[in-house]
């Protein structure tokens, strides 16, 4: 709203035209409000996932201690009343709900997610590098959605109705309708009845256990593909059909005409300026396409067998292990609103329109 | 308005004459892949309406000695002619894996007839009756036809897919006609009034659009009382995956509403002394039925696809409720994988209904505005 309000301020400048210095001054401005704006946003978003990640941990019936207590007692020691109150004293789970919600989040901040039950550890412990893992597996989905769409949704839009768009059309339908589990699935069981190997994991045997190394990381790329293309495909034949339409948009326009008129070679008479102003929607599609990846490689890291936290946040829900599983579900969600922040700072760089606009 | 006889009148009277409705028609009819998924999809929710009609056996029934057995075919000629049959089973114990490996045994014929009688069921949840479209005749215990195969507890795939139509059909459009309302409701507040009321609703979408909502409705799922019945969590899933989808149709009609604002036949409305609620529903939400209709058919697959995964998860639906993704459950072991494929026939409708609910969309999204 603000930043409505600073633009029209801008517009209506009597001395725009007037010095440089000014509209440079102006501009920073704009940018500086834009920026803010989008941190203030993802401050809320993270807020309201913290909340959200609470209801979580307190919805199942009976709080922290009583299922503590029938967890010891299933494995044979005893806890006596007195000593459950006291632990609900030293856990505040005699105190309101917001209180409690807010110590909570005091906690969380010094990086204490509190005990998972299940492991008997810190729960920051049993996460380990699984959630880089996730983020790994995500980014390079999101890397290969955008190498494979750009050619592809350029070609299509220059070769509109060739053969070689119908395919990828076709393609890019079949790409949507398969959930990417499904999909996991099925790979997993090509390759076991056709090339009789396990396609699942993220480590060769070797170096499932093996402390990090140069090794171990060309290993990790090494499997990266199958996972990343399975994660990939649906945003890709979202993204190539979008590309497409934009691109189509724009190469009917006057100034691609004068481009040509002009005797501008074919490639930079599409390369250089209708390809550059249909990718702002193209980039700025991260936002969702990054919450959707995050959210696809947990299913499909169950079916691929990743170590990433799908598994482990399955394994937490079903044996209501809350403290581990909402530190995973809080982990991602914040995860996931800095990553899109990073792609908004990003898309701001590459596109005038949105530094001068201040909207995306 | 009368609608046009489009045969009667001549060329430019019929575009003239023809009520809206009529003519998003027309355009539609021209999207060859729409129209075919149009009829697929009526198909899908005919084998709903009619599931234990056209299931073979009963879909809950468990025997131990039939688990595993692998799809079986319909031989339609034998050397009497025209006579529909299918191979009695023989099951032999393999002596390294001791497992029973079914063999079609051609000595033992079994009939396969229309309109047979089988398990007892409620048509269209009135009418009862034991008649399914096809069985066999004379089969003895553990007999039947296993199109597709059973699982390991000895259930009809087949007859399991049929009855799973229904609930991963219908729990679709539930939480659909739900993210429709409160999508309805946001995004026509939003575009209605505008100033910070739309600002509020605005950024409260672009905060749930940005948290990856599989984690967050894994946790919600699960922490469903172990207490609750089928029905409960069914309505309670359908709540959950509602709730991915209102964001999206919210802005679909906050998008038309500030578009049809300016109007000039909005503006007359009001001119004309109509109440807020007539122009909104005599006046505005006609002009954006369609939209609102293809967004609705763009939203109602990732709903399916939502249940199914859930479930899948087995954090979804529970059995004794059957859908594509309980079903998919029992194939995500590859040891079962490989040793039963047929499992993974239950992709086969998931994949068929999305892609048919896709085009269907886009067409409908092309022919929402016969205007342009």
């Amino acid at each position: 709203m603000q930043c409505l309000l600073l633009q029209d301020a801008f517009r209506h400048a009597p001395d725009r035209a007037g010095g440089a210095g000014r509209d440079t001054n102006a501009h920073a401005y704009l940018m500086l409000s834009y920026l803010l704006q989008r941190l203030g946003l993802a401050l809320v978003t993270c807020l309201f996932i913290s909340a959200l990640t609470f209801i979580i941990i307190r919805l199942p019936p009976g709080d922290f201690v009583d299922a503590y207590i029938a967890n010891l007692t299933a494995s044979g020691s005893s806890v006596s009343q007195e000593q459950a109150e006291a632990m609900r004293r030293e856990y505040g789970l005699d105190q309101p709900v917001l209180v409690q919600y807010v110590r909570w989040m005091g906690r969380v901040f010094q990086g204490d997610f509190g005990v998972s039950m299940v492991w008997r550890r810190p729960v920051t412990e049993v996460i380990g590098d699984r959630l880089w893992l996730t983020m790994v597996v995500s980014l390079a989905a999101l890397f290969l959605t955008w190498a494979i769409a750009l050619p592809i949704g350029i070609y299509s839009a220059v070769r509109q109705y060739s053969i070689g768009d119908y395919i990828f059309t076709t393609l890019g339908f079949i790409g949507l309708a398969i959930p990417n589990f499904l999909l996991a699935l099925i790979l997993m069981y090509l390759g076991f009845r056709y090339l009789g190997l396990n396609v699942g994991g993220l480590f060769s045997p070797d170096y499932v256990q093996a402390p990090w190394s140069w090794a171990r990381v060309w290993d990790l790329i090494k499997h990266l593909p199958l996972p990343a293309a399975v994660l990939a495909l649906a945003g890709t034949a979202q993204l190539i059909r979008i590309m497409r339409a934009n691109l189509l948009d724009e190469l009917r326009r006057p100034y691609v005409v004068t481009a040509r008129a002009k005797g501008l070679s074919e490639m930079r008479a599409i390369l250089k300026y209708p390809v550059r102003a249909a990718l702002n929607p193209f980039a700025s599609s991260v936002a969702y396409l990054f919450p959707y990846l995050v959210s696809g490689s947990i299913v499909v890291s169950l079916v691929l067998g990743l170590p990433t936290v799908g598994p482990l946040l399955l394994q937490a829900l079903v044996a209501q292990d809350m403290f581990l599983a909402g530190a995973i579900v809080l982990l991602l969600g914040v995860m996931t609103v800095i990553g899109t922040l990073i792609s908004d700072i990003l898309l701001m760089w590459i596109d005038p329109r949105i530094r001068l606009e201040g909207r995306a | 308005m009368t609608a046009a006889d489009p045969v009667a009148s001549a060329g430019q009277d019929r575009w003239a004459e023809a009520t809206q409705l009529r003519l998003t028609w027309w355009r539609f009819r021209r999207h060859r892949l729409a129209v075919i998924s149009l009829v697929v999809i009526a198909l899908f929710y005919l084998i709903a309406a009619f599931a234990d009609f056209l299931a073979i056996n009963d879909p809950h029934a468990t025997d131990a000695r039939r688990s595993f057995i692998p799809p079986q075919a319909i031989h339609f000629f034998d050397e009497n002619g025209f006579n529909p049959h299918i191979y009695g089973l023989r099951g032999v114990r393999d002596r390294q894996t001791f497992q029973l490996v079914y063999t079609p045994d051609p000595n033992r014929k079994l009939p396969v007839r229309l309109f047979t009688r089988g398990y007892n069921y409620n048509l269209l949840g009135l009418i009862e009756m034991d008649i399914h479209l096809i069985g066999v005749i004379g089969a003895q215990r553990g007999e039947g036809i296993f199109l597709l195969g059973t699982d390991q507890l000895g259930r009809d795939l087949f007859s399991r897919m049929i009855v799973a139509t229904r609930v991963s059909l219908f729990i679709g459009l539930a939480g659909v006609t739900l993210s429709l309302v409160l999508g309805v409701l946001l995004g026509g507040i939003s575009g209605l009034y505008g100033g910070w009321v739309d600002t509020v609703i605005q950024r409260v979408i672009e905060v749930l659009r940005s948290i990856p909502t599989i984690p967050l409705w894994m946790g919600l799922a699960a922490a469903l009382p172990n207490s609750w019945s089928t029905l409960q969590v069914y309505f309670a899933i359908t709540i959950i995956i509602s709730l991915i989808g209102w964001t999206d149709l919210a802005r679909v009609v906050r998008g038309r509403f500030l578009a049809l604002r300016e109007e000039d036949f909005v503006v007359a409305a009001e001119l004309a002394g109509a109440s807020q609620g007539r122009i909104i529903f005599r006046h505005m939400l006609p002009s954006f039925m369609s939209h609102v209709i293809a967004a609705v058919s763009l939203a109602l697959p990732a709903m399916i696809v939502s249940e199914t995964a859930l479930s899948f998860l087995g954090l979804g639906l529970r059995p004794p409720a059957v859908s594509w993704g309980i079903l998919l459950q029992d194939a995500q072991n590859i040891q079962v994988l490989s040793g039963a494929p047929w499992l993974l026939s239950a992709a086969v409708p998931v994949i068929l209904v999305i892609l048919a609910f896709n085009f269907l969309g886009d067409g409908l999204r092309d022919a929402a505005d016969p205007y342009g």
